[in-house]
C-alpha cells in the first residue's frame, strides 16, 4: 500500500513539474517582448539590437522617457487616447447594456435577424469598413475630431458588447424583475435597480473589450485624424519613425508608458469579475 | 383587504388557449387555493391578477376596481414566487424593505414594519445576511416577509412550497396557516399539491385545461366532486373507478361490471338518473372499501377478492385488491396481518359512493 502511494505521489509530482514547466515557458514567452522593450527604453542612444541579454543594460538611463515627455506631444496624444477611449467605452457599454436588455427580454419583430446581423457584422474584416467609415465621418463633417473617432469606435465594438451582455442577462431569472415590478418599480427601474447591479461581471468584460479595442486602434485613427494635435498615441508614436532614423529608445519608452492605463483598468475591473452574483436569488 | 373577481378570463398564447372563460369571485379575507395539474393555467391566472401577464379577454377586479390595464405596482398586491425571487445583491433587510423604500416611506415606519414581519417569521437573526447565506426554508420566509411588510390588499402565493423538502413543506404549511389567522388577509394561493389545498383553503378552485372544474370548500369538493376529474384529483390515495352499465328491474337499480354486480340504493342514485343501459362510472374512495367488515345497512353486499400487495404507512395500511379482473385500493387500519394472495371479503360504503355519467363525466349521484 505504501509503495503504491509513493508511486502515485511520484506520478503526481512529475505531472505537477511538467505542468509548471509548461506554464513557465508560456509565461516567459508572454513577458519576454515586454522585458525587451523595457530594456530598449533604458539603453542609451537608440540601440534596438544588442547582443547583451541583460534586462537592465549597461549605462541604463531614463533619458528616453524624459525626452519623450519633454520634446514631443506624447502626453497630449496619451490624453487624446484616454479621452476617446473612455468616452467610447462608456457610450459603448451604456448603449450595449440597454440594447442587450431589449434583445434578452422583449419579443419584437426582427429580433432573431437583428442578433444574427450583429454577429455577422463582426465577421467583416476591419479593413473593409475603413472606406464606409471614412465616407460617413466625412459626410457628418467630423473628420479630425474626437467625436468622429468616438462614434467610429463605439459602433464598431457595439455588436460584440451586445452579444456578451445579452448572454448574461439571459441567465438572470425573470422572476427577479417581476418581483421588482410587483414591489413598485417600472420596467426601467427594474433594469436599473436589479439587472444592472447583477450584471457587473458582464459589464466589466464589455467595458474592457471596448477599452482595449479603442486604446490600441490604429487604422481608423490614421484615416480620420490628420493633425498631430488630435493624434492618439498609436499615431503619435509613428511620428518618432523618420525616413532615415527611428528613435527606438523613445519608441520603446512610449510603448512602456501606454501599457500603464490598460494595466490599471484591468486591475480595477478584475474586482468586478466575480462569479455567482445571482446565487441565492432563486432555487438553484 | 379586498375582494377579487375574475370575469370570463381568456388567455391565449398564439393559437394555444390556456384559460377559457374563468369566472371566480373571491370574498374579502378569504383564503382561496387554486389547484390543478401542471399546465392547467392556474399560475397564468395568478400572474394575470398580478399584472405580469396580459389578459386576452375578460376582466379582473380588485375591490371592484378594474385592473386590466393597471401596472403591477399600482394593484396593491404582493406576490410570493415559487423560486423565492430574492434580490441576491441585497441583504434580507433590504429585500424586505425594498418596496417601502421605493414608496419613500419614513425610515422609522420602514424599520417598524420590517421588525414586525421579522418577528412573525423569526427572521430577526438573519436581517443582515445575504440570501445566499440562507437555507431554502429561510429564503422562502424572507420572500413571505417581503410581502407582509407591504400590507397589501391581496397576497398572491405561487406554489411557494414546491421547492422545499417534505418536512420543511409541512412546517411552512403550518406557518402559512398561522400567518393567515394572524393577518386575516385575502390570500390567493396556487398549488398543484392537493394536500396543501385541502389543509390551507377556505375555498378551493379546481382547474383543468384552463377551465374551472369546481369551486367549493375542501370538504365539499372531497365529498361531492362534481365530475370525474375532481373526484380523481382530490383525495389521497386516489379514488377507485369502476366503469359499467345500469339496469333497472322492479324499481331496483343495479350496476353491472364485468367483475361484480351491485345494487345501487335510491339514496345514492335518484330514480330519474337511473336509465336502463346508461353507462356510468362508480367512484369509491379507498377509505370506503371496507375489508373483512361485518357490513350493515349502509353497506353493499359482500364481494370476494384477493389481496395482492400490502403497504404499511404507519397508522394506516393500503391494500391492493383484485376482484375478478378489477383492481381496487382499500385503506384500512394498520396491521391488517394477512399475507398477499389470501382471499378477503369486502363491501362498499354506500354513504360515500359516487356515480358519474361516463359520457359527460358529470356527477349524477346525490
Amino acid at each position: 500500500m505504501k509503495k503504491k502511494m509513493t508511486a502515485a505521489a511520484k506520478r503526481q509530482l512529475l505531472k505537477s513539474i511538467l505542468l509548471h514547466a509548461g506554464l513557465i515557458i508560456f509565461a516567459a514567452a508572454c513577458v519576454y517582448p515586454l522585458l525587451r522593450i523595457f530594456s530598449v527604453s533604458l539603453r542609451p542612444g537608440d540601440k534596438l539590437v544588442s547582443l547583451d541579454l541583460s534586462i537592465i543594460p549597461a549605462g541604463a538611463t531614463f533619458i528616453s522617457y524624459t525626452k519623450l515627455l519633454r520634446d514631443t506631444m506624447f502626453l497630449r496624444w496619451l490624453g487624446n487616447s484616454l479621452l476617446i477611449t473612455l468616452a467610447t467605452s462608456f457610450i459603448g457599454v451604456s448603449l450595449a447594456s440597454t440594447a442587450a436588455y431589449a434583445f434578452s427580454r422583449f419579443r419584437f419583430p426582427g429580433k432573431k435577424v437583428g442578433m444574427i446581423l450583429l454577429l455577422s457584422s463582426q465577421m467583416i474584416p476591419a479593413g473593409m469598413l475603413i472606406l464606409p467609415l471614412f465616407l460617413m465621418i466625412m459626410k457628418l463633417k467630423l473628420m479630425n475630431t474626437y467625436l468622429g473617432m468616438i462614434i467610429a469606435y463605439s459602433v464598431s465594438s457595439l455588436p460584440f458588447s451586445i452579444w456578451i451582455l445579452k448572454g448574461y442577462y439571459d441567465t438572470i431569472p425573470r422572476s427577479l424583475e417581476e418581483a421588482a415590478l410587483v414591489d413598485g418599480t417600472s420596467q426601467v427601474g427594474a433594469f436599473w435597480r436589479i439587472i444592472l447591479p447583477l450584471s457587473t461581471p458582464a459589464l466589466s468584460i464589455a467595458f474592457l473589450f471596448n477599452f482595449t479595442t479603442a486604446w490600441n486602434e490604429y487604422l481608423v485613427a490614421r484615416v480620420v485624424l490628420f493633425s498631430a494635435k488630435q493624434y492618439t498615441w498609436t499615431l503619435g508614436l509613428f511620428e518618432l519613425q523618420g525616413q532615415y532614423i527611428t528613435q527606438w529608445g523613445m519608441f520603446a519608452a512610449g510603448s512602456m508608458l501606454v501599457t500603464i492605463p490598460v494595466l490599471c483598468v484591468f486591475l480595477y475591473s478584475s474586482k468586478w469579475l466575480i462569479s455567482g452574483l445571482t446565487l441565492g436569488s432563486v432555487k438553484g | 383587504m379586498a375582494t377579487v373577481q375574475f370575469k370570463k378570463i381568456v388567455k391565449k398564447f398564439g393559437d394555444n388557449l390556456v384559460l377559457n372563460g374563468v369566472d371566480v369571485d373571491i370574498k374579502d379575507h378569504e383564503f382561496v387555493v387554486i389547484v390543478g395539474p401542471s399546465g392547467c393555467g392556474k399560475t397564468t391566472l395568478l400572474r394575470m391578477l398580478a399584472g405580469l401577464e396580459e389578459i386576452s379577454d375578460g376582466e379582473i377586479f380588485i375591490d371592484n376596481l378594474l385592473v386590466n390595464e393597471l401596472h403591477p405596482s399600482k394593484r396593491e398586491i404582493a406576490m410570493v414566487f415559487q423560486d423565492y425571487a430574492l434580490y441576491p445583491h441585497m441583504t434580507v433587510e433590504e429585500n424586505m424593505n425594498f418596496a417601502l423604500r421605493l414608496r419613500k416611506m419614513p425610515k422609522p415606519e420602514i424599520a417598524a414594519r420590517v421588525t414586525e414581519a421579522a418577528n412573525i417569521l423569526q427572521l430577526n437573526k438573519f436581517l443582515k445576511r445575504m440570501p445566499k447565506q440562507l437555507s431554502g426554508g429561510q429564503r422562502q420566509r424572507v420572500a413571505i416577509g417581503r410581502a407582509i411588510v407591504r400590507k397589501p390588499k391581496v397576497f398572491l402565493f405561487d406554489e411557494p412550497l414546491s421547492n422545499l423538502d417534505a418536512k420543511l413543506r409541512e412546517e411552512m404549511r403550518v406557518e402559512i396557516a398561522k400567518l393567515y389567522q394572524r393577518l386575516n388577509a385575502t390570500i390567493i394561493y396556487v398549488t398543484h399539491d392537493q394536500v396543501e389545498a385541502m389543509t390551507l383553503a377556505g375555498r378551493i378552485v379546481i382547474m383543468n385545461h384552463g377551465i374551472v372544474q369546481q369551486v367549493g370548500s375542501p370538504i365539499e369538493v372531497y365529498r361531492k366532486p362534481c365530475n370525474l376529474f375532481v373526484a380523481g384529483f382530490i383525495g389521497s390515495p386516489t379514488m377507485n373507478f369502476l366503469a359499467g352499465k345500469l339496469s333497472v328491474a322492479g324499481g331496483v337499480t343495479v350496476f353491472s361490471h364485468e367483475s361484480l354486480t351491485l345494487p345501487i340504493p335510491a339514496f345514492v342514485l335518484p330514480q330519474k338518473e337511473a336509465a336502463e343501459g346508461r353507462e356510468v362510472v362508480l367512484g369509491i374512495r379507498p377509505d370506503d372499501v371496507l375489508v373483512e367488515h361485518p357490513g350493515g345497512e349502509k353497506c353493499s353486499e359482500k364481494v370476494n377478492g384477493v389481496l395482492e400487495v400490502c403497504e404499511l404507512l404507519g397508522h394506516r395500511e393500503n391494500l391492493y385488491l383484485k376482484v375478478g379482473a378489477q383492481r381496487l385500493l382499500a385503506t384500512v387500519e394498520a396491521f391488517f396481518n394477512r399475507s398477499p394472495g389470501s382471499a378477503v371479503s369486502l363491501c362498499f360504503n354506500y354513504q360515500n359512493m359516487h356515480v358519474f355519467d361516463k359520457a359527460s363525466e358529470r356527477r349524477i349521484s346525490e
